[in-house]
């Protein structure tokens, strides 16, 4: 090895390292240090009330009842979009069928305020696609005012995070099944077993990794739901706080409030929520890693 | 999936720290030259002015002007105009830093919260600029020539340390030519309201219609009613925090009477879960006869208003017979808010920028580009105005002393959250005018209990 090497990679590196360090790494640990404090976001005449902020958090009653939203998305959204998106991507696995895995990527091109806005319209009571599509088919009955209605306001927020989040699935689960060996569909099928044991003893096992990822990831969009909830819903996060998430909380407590503090210390909870989560999704799916080579 | 907007937000409030960190501390004393007629505020001459405007529904047309009078009477200083959207996020770190503009319109949805620029001594006093002469009448002071209320409005615990521009008022809207159409007038109390709702409907139209999705909107005829019956007090003790001011007499009435609308079916369906757009535009097409809005209303829907739709906005109908304020009484704020920030490099400049600002050209001006009412007392005098907002004026003279505010939503966001979230549920049906104001009690309780929060109260 060239003596001057070390040096070059360590010029090459500094930078982007340094880059990151100020722009995410310094802004994560200040944001920290804020959850301490009682910062009101324009004065520099900061004072730190430690422990406060967290105990207020826990007596908030907004926030609680975004956390049990969130706790509610959950296990929603990450189990409605796994499910859907493998059945999609079974069902699209033959020749003929393909162009649909396109389509059922669309919703991933179009940005999150865009979707919010067009589910908006879909739920609005008097011009709705939905309530027209309820007349159409001669269900009048069930016409609702869907967004502003306390029952039914968080699932049709769910119902939209599933519809944004399903396509990428598609396409991720379709790459991994695509990679299963042909012999092995082939060996079952001889030993005569029928469409649904194949998935459920072939296809799932060997896409056990790509499905884990998928966990963690809607899990972590599920601690979210800020976007959808600020364009889309009566309030926002109504009506009377049935849609309210943690993030939109955050949100309020800093720009509609001026309480920077109490907001930092809400993201600092929302941070070590999404960890945990990520750390248990992974213990908790871990299986053997089937061998196919 | 997405954690970066969250980082992100976490980001901004941190890289905002980070900027006080690294902030001059450097005081200034704002540059004061020589006083004399011609120039009351003593600006010196050649120090460059920094104005940044809120470029929304109004532009920033007005400002501008102002802007060009100034260059006319100081040649040798250089005029910096900044025509924004989103002000809080590009002044807020330069607020932390202490090196803000000379002048700022803080307005908008992204604007700073005043509350916080006020309690942490962000903000000159304007006492200054009030008591100089004005523009237009050397012998009459800038404060003589403001509607009433807007000096009290800008008024934070004994010091005035903002200036509303664009005054607004609150009532309730209906098209002139669908009235006249049926024969139909606009009801002088609550009882007639019902009664003429009912008739409404029998043409087969909505009686009311609001923006169910932001339910302030509905809450501005109700606090009205409340005011009209409960007079100055009232507001007073709501504003003041109180101990069992929602739950008083006056306020009680006022959320019985908004009820009703909803009990007696008087309401669009659907408008619950519609956004403001929504709403104004089914009103717009004639599905709903009443629209609770703001005097922005006639600017706002310009685009969809069907010619020879003629809309005007009547003030809210009184509550009862034995109401504290005569008829006329509007509930009315201003909004616009300009202000000069404590630390500004040339705060003499800033001063004398509003006093050009609030001169009878540039507010007429505005008058015609921005088609609202400025708080320039008489400016719009002598003009054409649209049917909307001749309304308005007209209500303005009407009211004559008889105007009210409320200065909770300013001075407590909280509150204001929890008064919306239970006015739409009152609505709904989902509880009753009693029940609706123990929530609303409850929650200026909690306020008044919080420490955090800074208290402010008022005489007038």
């Amino acid at each position: 090895m060239r003596p001057g090497k070390y040096r070059f990679l360590a010029g090459a590196m500094i930078p982007p390292l340094v880059l990151y360090g100020v722009f995410v790494i310094s802004p994560y640990a200040q944001a920290f240090y804020l959850a301490f404090t009682d910062f009101n976001g324009v004065s520099s005449d900061v004072h730190l009330v430690g422990l406060e902020n967290f105990g207020r958090l826990l007596r908030d009653p907004l926030f609680l009842k975004g956390l049990r939203h969130n706790g509610l998305l959950l296990l929603a959204v990450p189990l409605g979009t796994i499910a859907l998106a493998l059945f999609f991507a079974a069902a699209t696995g033959r020749r003929g069928t393909r162009p649909y895995r396109v389509v059922y990527f669309f919703p991933q091109l179009l940005s999150v305020a865009i979707i919010a806005v067009l589910w908006q319209f879909v739920y609005t009571p008097n011009s709705g696609l939905l309530n027209g599509f309820l007349r159409a088919v001669g269900l009048a009955s069930l016409r609702r005012s869907w967004l502003a209605e306390p029952d039914l306001a968080l699932w049709c927020v769910i119902a939209a995070m599933v519809w944004a989040a399903v396509g990428f699935y598609v396409v991720l689960f379709s790459a991994a099944m695509e990679s299963i060996p042909v012999d092995l569909y082939e060996a079952a099928a001889l030993d005569g077993a029928g469409p649904f044991a194949v998935f459920r003893r072939i296809t799932v096992p060997l896409i056990w990794d790509s499905v884990q990822v998928a966990f963690i990831y809607l899990g972590i969009a599920a601690l979210d739901g800020f976007a959808l909830v600020q364009i889309m819903t009566v309030g926002p996060g109504g009506p009377d706080g049935s849609t309210e998430v943690m993030g939109l909380s955050l949100y309020r407590n800093a720009f509609t409030y001026g309480k920077y503090g109490y907001a930092s210390a809400m993201g600092v909870a929302i941070f070590f929520l999404t960890l945990t989560l990520a750390v248990f999704t992974l213990r908790a799916t871990k299986r053997e890693a089937v061998e196919t080579a | 999936m997405q954690p970066t907007r969250r980082v992100l937000l976490l980001g901004a409030a941190a890289a905002s720290l980070g900027a006080c960190a690294t902030a001059g501390t450097a005081d200034n004393a704002g540059g004061k030259g020589g006083v004399s007629a011609a120039n009351p505020l003593g600006v010196a001459e050649d120090a460059p002015l920094e104005v940044v405007i809120f470029k929304g529904g109004y532009g920033d047309q007005y400002a501008k002007e102002a802007g060009t009078l100034y260059q006319q009477r100081y040649p040798k200083a250089k005029v910096d105009h900044k025509g924004i959207q989103r002000v809080g996020e590009v002044l807020q770190p330069r607020f932390i830093a202490d090196t803000p503009p000379d002048v700022v319109d803080n307005s908008g949805a992204g604007r700073l919260d005043l509350a916080t620029l006020v309690s942490s001594g962000k903000l000159r006093d304007l006492k200054e600029l009030l008591d100089a002469p004005s523009l237009d009448d050397p012998a009459r002071k800038v404060r003589d020539t403001l509607m009433p209320g807007v000096v009290e409005e800008g008024t934070f615990d004994g010091k005035v340390l903002i200036l509303n521009y664009s005054s607004v008022l609150w009532g309730v809207w209906y098209s002139k030519s669908l009235f006249a159409k049926h024969g139909w007038t606009y009801p002088k109390t609550w009882a007639e309201m019902l009664t003429l709702n009912e008739e409404i409907k029998k043409a087969g139209i909505a009686p009311w219609t609001w923006q169910g999705k932001y339910p302030e909107y509905i809450c501005d005829p109700l606090v009205s009613l409340a005011a009209k019956a409960g007079g100055h007090e009232l507001v007073r003790s709501i504003d003041n925090l109180e101990p069992n001011a929602w739950k008083s007499p006056a306020m009680l009435a006022a959320a019985e009477a908004i009820y009703q609308l909803a009990v007696r079916g008087h309401i669009m369906a659907g408008s619950e879960a519609l956004s403001h757009t929504e709403a104004q535009n089914a009103w717009c097409k004639g599905q709903a006869a009443f629209i609770p809005c703001g005097s922005w209303l006639e600017g706002e829907q310009q685009q969809v208003t069907p010619a020879g739709f003629d809309m005007v906005m009547g003030t809210v109908p009184a509550l009862s017979g034995s109401d504290k304020l005569p008829n006329g009484a509007v509930m009315a704020a201003s909004s616009e808010a300009f202000l000069v920030p404590q630390k500004a490099k040339n705060a003499q400049g800033g001063l004398e920028y509003l006093r050009l600002l609030f001169s009878r050209q540039v507010s007429r001006g505005f008058a015609q580009s921005a088609k609202a009412l400025p708080v320039v007392a008489g400016a719009t005098d002598g003009l054409t105005l649209s049917s909307g907002l001749q309304s308005v004026a007209d209500a303005v003279k009407a009211a004559g002393p008889n105007v009210f505010g409320y200065r909770f939503r300013t001075w407590y966001a909280p509150l204001s959250k929890a008064l919306d979230d239970a006015t739409g549920e009152l609505l709904a049906k989902r509880v009753n005018p009693q029940q609706w104001a123990e929530r609303v009690q409850k929650a200026a309780d909690d306020v008044r209990a919080d420490a955090s929060l800074k208290k402010h109260t008022r005489q007038g």
